[in-house]
């Protein structure tokens, strides 16, 4: 056996040693981590909101406004303990878009209520208007510099806690003002005593209570009905209101456990296909299939090796399109295989045989895959485009790419490495073993 | 040897009559749309204990979903499509339901889609599957750049391509109005894996074809095509069987959420495998040669 060609296996056993050890479900070991599973497969919510940037501050630009968002969604669902939850923004000729992702979220509600709002809290006090009625107007106060400014949640400092009445056990939020709100506070007090100071989220009278002394430093918010209430509005205030009103365009949930059954059963499918694949390659091509089979298992794990590095975000139509890309892996095989069959039926010898059979299916492979490239690259074009779709047609594409390039590696490197090997050792012989008959 | 070239016609005719009925299909009964092509709600509800059927749709014809559609997917399990609901009117169905049913629902998965979503996804999808086309002719016009006349061969490739996805199309308004099947992102994403499968058949055997013409296996190019296509039988019928094996796992075993794309993939596969070896060259023949009239089903056959 040459040189070059022992330290080709070599490497190759080596690659598949160290493919395998990332790929085994050994978690914790030097930071290897599980397979990235994306929503389907593992459960959670997925959530699509068109931003009304109509609504933005003025002196902002629609990108700055839309990173401004994508900031306070991502400071909220970190804040609400969601790991791993992604914030994306797209934007296209149909508007704005925020897409949040909140894998292995429980209560979706409170999530949707956490994320969706713009969570703007102001200070109220009623005023008399014309006709004897009572109106809540928002309370202004000269600030430190001169100038007359609105009290809001703005002024809050962002240690908002949630607490529980000492005397009723009803869940509260306490607050503390920053230099700025404690001015204003002190001032709107003061001029408000004995009479209600109406609490505002997003237009929404929380709370009227009535001022009973002079307070600059901090406040409780009371009136929340529940505990949960309590802890989101906390989130909420500490990371800010949103910079522009957001509407629910498209909403999707997985089901833990039916996650989960999805993962079971597509992984018992791709075990029970390939085991079907290789019984047949074994079969027809004797050999050579039997080579084929040993690169395709390295190709396989190869693959998944480079999910769990990259991380691809592993979906159910992805695992579709690597079982799809293993299909064309063995493709690749099956032209090689074939036209070594032609090779010996010619009168070949076996070596020539092998290297011939490598070089002529080569246009055929190279070809053929690029056309699936051209399709992957498109599908994922689409995945751009299309909002709410997007996981499916990416997920898909990614894999099936992947898939494709690394079966081409695998084909010329691996099946010839392994096949030149078992014919310069002299293992099979017999063009019989390589299923042609005697001609 | 088969005459793969010389029963042209039959093929021709075959394919004519299934496309046909295809587009009767599509004209007559069109696609039944999914959520992310038309918009609404798609729901699968897990219930603790098995429900009737029946008493199920009278649940929800008293909560006012009258239209709901449902398919029973698995035990206690079921799959309901309806208008476009709110996250609020979600909650109440699903609390009705446990109420009315007096079962409670252990896990459910919801898919919902505005009309705005639903028209930017149709818009889009069709952009990408005419980019791929052309992106495939223009790569195949290109790799065949040796050939004669490059621009047949990226052509007939993509008129059997054509063919592929018509086909896989009409199966599906086929189903849809048989067994209800719906048109979804998924169904798109197998088509366009279709895309990439089928061409690749078509290459392989465009590849056989382009060898033996270098070779000058013969002068007549239908001997050429012939031989190319015979040749690439045994890959095609094996490669096509390995990774029907996997898809059909797939689909018995793969759970019903990726079944549309599990199932167009399985339809196109297959006529891709027929169009590989019994249109695709038989075009080019057809089109080096200029005989038209092949592609007439009641034209004379030659002797």
């Amino acid at each position: 056996m040459k040189r070059g060609r022992t330290g080709l296996l070599i490497f190759i056993v080596v690659l598949f040693g160290l493919a395998l050890w990332v790929v085994l479900p050994n978690q914790g070991i030097l930071g290897r981590k599980g397979f990235t599973l994306g929503l389907d497969l593992q459960g959670g919510s997925r959530l699509v909101y068109s931003a009304n940037l109509s609504e933005k501050d003025p002196s902002q630009t629609d990108a700055e406004a839309l990173a401004g968002v994508k900031q306070t969604i991502e400071r909220r669902v970190n804040a609400y303990g969601v790991s791993e939850a992604t914030v994306r923004i797209m934007q296209n000729e149909q508007g704005s878009f925020i897409e949040v992702q909140l894998p292995g979220v429980k209560d979706i509600d409170e999530a949707r209520k956490l994320v969706g709002r713009v969570a703007e809290l102001d200070f109220r006090e009623q005023v008399f208007n014309a006709t004897g009625n009572t109106t809540w107007v928002v309370a202004k106060a000269l600030g430190s510099d001169g100038q007359e400014k609105e009290l809001t949640g703005k002024y809050f400092k962002p240690n908002a806690a949630v607490a529980l009445n000492p005397n009723t056990n009803a869940p509260e939020v306490a607050f503390e003002w920053d230099a700025e709100g404690a001015v204003l506070f002190k001032n709107i007090t003061t001029r408000n005593l004995n009479k209600p100071l109406g609490i505002f989220l997003d237009n929404e009278l929380i709370s009227a209570p009535t001022v009973q002394a002079v307070i600059e430093a901090k406040g409780i918010i009371t009136g929340l009905e529940t505990l949960q209430r309590a802890k989101t509005l906390a989130i909420q205030l500490n990371s800010g209101a949103l910079e522009v009103p957001l509407t629910e365009i498209g909403r999707s949930d997985v089901g833990a456990t039916l996650g989960a059954d999805s993962l079971n059963k597509s992984r018992l499918a791709g075990i029970i296909g390939l085991a079907m694949i290789i019984l047949f390659m074994i079969i027809y091509y004797r050999v050579t299939g039997l080579v084929a089979c040993l690169a395709l298992i390295v190709y396989a794990v190869l693959n998944l090796a480079i999910f769990k590095l990259i991380p691809v975000v592993l979906t159910l139509p992805g695992i579709a399109g690597f079982i799809v890309s293993i299909g064309m892996g063995v493709d690749g095989n099956v032209l090689v295989c074939e036209r070594l069959k032609e090779e010996l039926r010619r009168g070949s010898t076996l070596e020539r045989a092998v290297e011939q059979s490598f070089r002529q299916s080569w246009s055929a492979i190279w070809d053929s895959n690029v056309t699936v490239f051209i399709a992957c690259a498109v599908l994922l074009w689409l995945g751009t485009r299309t909002m709410f779709a997007n996981p499916t047609v990416t997920g898909f594409a990614t894999t099936l790419f992947i898939g494709v390039a690394l079966s081409m590696f695998t084909q010329v490197v691996v099946t010839r490495a392994f096949l030149r090997t078992v014919v310069s050792v002299g293992l099979a012989k017999s063009p019989r073993a390589y299923g042609v008959s005697k001609t | 040897m088969i005459d793969f070239v010389g029963k042209k016609q039959w093929f021709f005719l075959i394919s004519a009559i299934l496309i046909i009925l295809g587009i009767i299909s599509l004209a007559v009964f069109g696609l039944k749309w999914g959520v992310d092509f038309s918009s609404g709600t798609a729901i699968t509800l897990q219930f603790e204990k098995e429900v009737d059927l029946a008493q199920l749709r009278q649940q929800l014809t008293d909560l006012g979903y009258d239209r709901a559609t449902i398919q029973p997917t698995a035990e206690a399990e079921f799959f309901i499509r309806l208008q476009e609901i709110s996250s609020e009117e979600y909650t109440q169905l699903k609390e009705g339901l446990e109420a009315g049913l007096a079962t409670n629902i252990t896990d459910s998965n919801l898919y919902t889609v505005s009309a705005t979503i639903a028209m930017a996804t149709v818009r889009n999808t069709v952009i990408a599957v005419v980019i791929a086309s052309i992106g495939i002719l223009l790569y195949i016009s290109w790799a065949f750049r040796k050939m004669p006349k490059p621009i047949r061969w990226g052509t007939c490739a993509i008129l059997a391509l054509l063919h592929d996805l018509v086909i896989v199309i009409a199966i599906f308004s086929i189903l849809g109005w048989v067994a209800g099947m719906e048109v979804d992102s998924l169904f798109v994403t197998g088509v366009l894996g279709v895309v990439g499968i089928s061409v690749n058949n078509i290459v392989v055997v465009f590849d056989r074809i382009r060898e033996n013409l270098k070779r000058g296996v013969s002068s007549d190019f239908g001997v050429v095509a012939n031989c190319g296509i015979m040749e690439s039988v045994g890959r095609s019928l094996n490669t096509g069987l390995a990774t029907l094996f996997v898809i059909v796992a797939l689909y018995l075993l793969g759970g019903a959420t990726i079944h549309t794309l599990i199932l167009a993939l399985l339809v196109g596969i297959t006529t891709g495998i027929y169009s590989s070896l019994c249109i695709a060259g038989q075009l080019l023949v057809v089109w080096e040669k200029g005989e038209w009239s092949a592609l007439l089903p009641w034209a004379k056959r030659p002797a």
